[in-house]
């Protein structure tokens, strides 16, 4: 077991280090960091121009390869170069993760919750009208981008705290708290009042995704044997779906929810963006932007090792769940 | 026959147990109707029945007759689109029309049920132990240690052992055998008022079935619950119910004590029943009793009209028969009631019981005067082996040990005959088919088709080969492509063997012609055919390239027993007309009893008997044989009473896991009546099967064989 243990870790290595290499490479090759430069008015001196590529380890007029050589060395002594705008990469990474940690932590949890219970429900009533109803709200969420569900929210928003009229609006949507926030419970407020829409803005999409495969794997449970054998036992509908069918029900659900979760954690650039929130898919943006490799290869990188560990978690999870299944 | 002799069976039990006092449960004129797109299906139309303490009713029925949807009624567990109408009384209560709550009061406590497949009839994620506390504690208020203390007593009422161990085993460590136990446990958890067994022993087999038809008789005996028993094998019936009732249509259309319906029916559709099914105990002058299939398929239960049901497939059907359906009413005074226009002449013996249906030949061929030393040989097996690697784990894959699937098997086949290899399911049967069809180099021994060695033929060789061996598979409904019209199907392997199209087209409405088809049924897709005739398809392809070996993988066993002698009696004579060899994989014992020559019986991967069919099955001289047959129930009720059963304990063991010595040894009933030296002889010696002596064609791989009469 042990051994088989070190074996997989061993190719995470090797998978991470490949995928991390490739989007290095990519980056380098397709980014024009000149530009950013030559683009100001006025445009930055040569002199200083060279210094700073020189600096990010970014000058195109080096080869890639020696770029990259020199990136892996780094990289090997924990040093993952510098941000555009001559910062650490480590540094800024610790801050913008636990940005997105505190955006994407609650909507991860509501809409796995939301979405198996969803899709139940709207399993046992299949073909009634509130199972149409959420089949038709699901379809409208899966045909709007975040892009446009975002900042509608934000427009609801405020027309909102118009309604409501006072000083302070009721509804936030920019930022992740009010600076002028005081004391533990009217910071507690402030955040979650900030964290309201964009949390909202995240879950739709999922809850929607999670409850179309929950009411399809709960239809098979339905009508199978053994949730027959429960009522045949005495147990009331309610008990014997909530108990014998739901649990059975979410086992291969659940592969998905905690892939689509982990990789939440990777960044909500759209949400991010549009609800100012500093976290590593506005940071990945704007990197992009500025042609910025060092910090896109540390993204890709963490990205990496979030699509392991969630393949590692389902099947944990799975065999927790699932005694057919044994590690 | 005269009236006396019928006022008591051969067991001297009074003709009529006569029921008195007010029936435990009573259904009165219960019908079930689901809408559909197609319109109303009326699948129960009228059924009536009084359920005594005590008392076993059988309901018999195919398939969409509405046996199971009767029962379920009874429970409430039909779905919302259900209309039911009637009553359903258990003691006088009405229980149509009470809510979710109520029944679930019922459900469990007064009536429990065990249902069909015991696989995907216990929740897969919870331990069998906690399933049956559940059961106990829905209706009972038991401490924790009560219930737990209640639910082992309830696993060792039930024949499961090691209870202590086995309480915290998850269902899949189960094997289906044991998890039907665990059914009954749960189902007699309560002391039920009736017990409801849908098709209890269907999915297992026989000799797990004998168990678990034991285990049911004891739980009936200890709660004193009166049991309704759905199922199709009318072998089960006749030896468990006191009392039976035949469902065609969605309604019963013969009601009456177990004895009166086997040996006096007056409704063509049992006696059709009785004379499609293969007998274990009869054989005719040839060795063999004709079948008489039922022709035809059941109606369609959407718009049925004013008309007996089984008029289309009644060979006794007359004008009347098509304008009005038949009451179910006495044939005479002293007659149990059917539902046929015609049941006067039945009872009155105008016309005869046994010529009711048209009895068909038995065809012979000119191999079968041969004698079979002269014959050829077409399919030569020598010491095959097939041994799997065992893998366990989902995560980290690794190898733990080796399955003996086959495990040194002799047999050959000559021109023009039938062996039946039976056995129970894992016994290796499926694997030594594959390992020929394949028609490579086996692990060990050998495999010789018209005495060529498989191992030496040259890839161009071995495609000619397979032109000589065609295969039938079991599911007629899985083995043909839903989306290929039945013509190209049949001349997909013409075509693979370079037919032309023209040619291959010609070829295709002869075959069709030859299984009892029409040619224009070529341009139809499988899902326009029954089971019956889509396996009639699968065997005109399997006959396409002109084979004269054909393997026959349970060809009959997913059909229903009115279909299933048809098919039956279409391979008896194909096999007489083409003068193919037939090797017929079957579990079903009577059926190799009706279509073979020669019969070997697997076990664990080891043929342990082997010989001609007569001589297997009068005088098995192999344990193993012996309690299978013993544990085949027979459609007979005297004969059944009679009959004292070998009841083998336990499972099949996993081929992982092969015992030393004899392989057999630790459930045989004969190696406990052995002394020491004997059992150690057992214990060390694996037996080389031997030829009987006296016998020419009869072997057996047994220590200490002796031929033992259990029919």
């Amino acid at each position: 077991m042990g051994a088989f243990i070190v074996r997989r870790l061993l190719n995470y290595v090797v998978l991470v280090f490949v995928a991390t290499s490739l989007a290095y490479l990519g980056a380098a090759t397709a980014f024009h960091p000149k530009d950013m430069y030559l683009q100001k008015n006025p445009p930055t001196p040569a002199v200083v121009m060279y210094h700073e590529l020189n600096e990010r380890n970014d000058n195109p007029d080096k080869p890639v390869l020696e770029r990259y050589a020199h990136w892996v060395d780094g990289v090997a002594h924990g040093d993952f170069g510098q941000t555009w705008q001559l910062d650490s990469v480590s540094k800024h990474f610790s801050i913008s993760v636990w940005v997105t940690v505190r955006l994407v932590t609650v909507a991860a949890v509501i809409s796995a919750v939301a979405g198996i219970l969803i899709g139940s429900f709207q399993a046992v009533r299949q073909y009634k009208f509130s199972d149409h109803a959420i089949t038709f709200g699901s379809y409208i969420i899966f045909a709007m981008p975040v892009f446009v569900l975002a900042p509608l929210l934000k427009l609801v928003a405020v027309q909102v705290n118009k309604a409501v009229g006072g000083n302070t609006p009721l509804l936030q949507y920019q930022g992740e708290i009010d600076p002028d926030a005081t004391g533990f419970w009217g910071q507690l407020f402030s955040r979650a009042d900030h964290l309201l829409l964009p949390t909202i803005s995240l879950s739709l999409g999922l809850i929607a995704f999670y409850s179309r495969y929950q009411r399809g794997q709960m239809l098979d449970v339905l009508g199978s044997d053994f949730l027959r054998t429960a009522r045949a036992k005495g147990l009331s509908k309610t008990r014997a779906i909530l108990k014998h069918g739901v649990r059975t029900a979410v086992i291969p659900v659940m592969t998905l929810v905690t892939y689509s979760t982990i990789l939440t954690f990777a960044g909500a650039i759209i949400t991010e963006r549009v609800f100012g929130w500093n976290g590593l898919g506005s940071w990945f943006t704007d990197a992009t932007n500025h042609s910025d490799v060092n910090s896109v290869a540390v993204i890709t990188l963490f990205s990496a090792v979030l699509v392991l560990i969630a393949g590692m978690l389902s099947d944990i999870i799975t065999a927790v769940l699932d005694p057919r299944v044994r590690l | 026959m005269s009236q006396n002799l019928l006022l008591t069976d051969a067991a001297g039990r009074p003709k009529n147990p006569a029921p008195t006092g007010t029936p435990l449960l009573s259904v009165q004129d219960l019908h079930v109707t689901f809408s559909s797109e197609a319109g109303d299906v009326r699948a129960v139309r009228g059924v009536s029945y009084d359920l005594h303490p005590g008392e076993v009713l059988g309901i018999v029925g195919e398939s969409g007759s509405g046996k199971s949807v009767s029962a379920m009624a009874i429970l409430g567990l039909l779905p919302d689109n259900a209309r039911i109408t009637g009553s359903i009384k258990l003691e006088g209560r009405e229980l149509l029309g009470l809510g979710d709550k109520q029944m679930s009061k019922i459900r469990g406590k007064d009536i429990a049920m065990v249902f069909q497949d015991p696989l995907s009839a216990l929740t897969p994620v919870f331990t069998v132990g906690d399933q049956i506390v559940e059961a106990l504690s829905v209706h009972q208020k038991l401490s924790r240690d009560a219930a737990r203390k209640r639910a082992l007593e309830l696993l060792d009422v039930v024949g499961i052992p090691d209870p202590e161990r086995r309480f915290k085993n998850f269902p899949h460590e189960f094997s289906g055998g044991m998890r039907q136990r665990v059914m009954i446990a749960m189902a007699i958890a309560n002391d039920p008022k009736v017990i409801l067994c849908d098709e209890p022993t269907t999915a297992l087999d026989v000799t797990i079935q004998a168990q678990i038809l034991e285990a049911l008789k004891n739980a009936q005996e200890l709660t004193g619950a009166a049991i309704l028993m759905i199922t199709h094998d009318l072998g089960v019936v006749a030896g468990f119910a006191d009392k039976v009732s035949v469902m065609y249509a969605g309604r019963p259309v013969e009601q009456g004590a177990v004895d009166e319906i086997y040996y006096r029916p007056r409704m063509p559709y049992t006696i059709g029943l009785l004379g499609s099914i293969p007998r274990l105990d009869v054989s005719g002058e040839h060795g063999r009793r004709p079948l008489t299939p039922i022709e035809g398929n059941p109606p369609s239960m959407v718009d049925l009209p004013d008309a007996c049901p089984f008029a289309d497939r009644c060979p006794i059907v007359t004008d009347i028969c098509r304008d009005a359906e038949p009451e179910l009413l006495p044939a005479g005074p002293d007659s149990h009631p059917s539902a046929c226009h015609r049941r006067a002449d039945l009872e009155s013996g105008t016309i005869p019981i046994d010529q009711v249906y048209p009895v068909p030949q038995i065809p012979e061929t000119h191999l079968d005067t041969v004698p079979r030393a002269q014959r050829s040989p077409v399919l030569e097996i020598k010491g095959l082996q097939k041994h799997f690697p065992l893998m366990r784990g989902a995560v980290f894959k690794r190898r733990v040990g080796t399955v003996k699937a086959v495990d040194g098997i002799d047999f050959e086949i000559r021109e023009g005959e039938t062996l039946g290899l039976v056995g129970e399911s894992g016994c290796g049967k499926t694997t030594t088919l594959l390992e020929i069809l394949e028609l490579v180099a086996p692990q060990a021994g050998s495999i010789a088709v018209f005495g060529r060695q498989a191992a030496k033929l040259s890839g161009r060789e071995r495609m000619e080969m397979r032109k000589d061996i065609q295969i039938v598979f079991q599911d007629p409904m899985a083995s043909l492509d839903p989306r290929m019209p039945v013509g190209e199907a049949i001349a997909e392997p013409l075509r693979t063997h370079g037919w032309s199209q023209d040619k291959a087209y010609e070829r295709v409405a002869e075959l069709l012609e030859l299984v009892g088809l029409e040619p224009y049924h070529a341009s139809r897709f499988p899902r326009e055919f029954s089971g019956g005739q889509r396996q009639r398809i699968c065997v005109a392809r399997a006959l396409a390239l002109n084979p004269k070996v054909v393997i026959l993988d349970e060809p009959v066993s997913a059909l229903d027993v009115s279909i299933q002698a048809g098919v039956i009696n279409l391979l008896d004579e194909l096999r007489a007309k083409l003068g193919l060899s037939y090797l017929f994989v079957a579990h079903d014992l009577s059926v190799v009893r009706h279509i073979a020559d020669r019969v070997a019986v697997m076990y664990l991967g080891r043929i342990v008997e082997i010989g001609d069919v007569a001589s297997v099955f009068e005088l098995p001289s192999h344990p193993y044989t012996q309690a299978l047959l013993s544990a085949i129930p027979l459609p007979d009720p005297r004969k059944e009473r009679e009959r004292s059963r070998i009841l083998l304990p336990g499972d099949l063991p996993s081929p992982a896991n092969v015992p030393s010595g004899c392989r057999f040894r630790d459930r045989c009933f004969k190696y406990a009546s052995l002394n020491a030296a004997e059992q150690m002889k057992c214990r060390d010696e694996d037996p080389v099967i031997v030829t009987r002596p006296g016998k020419e064609d009869h072997a057996a791989a047994c220590h200490f064989a002796d031929a033992l009469e259990v029919v």
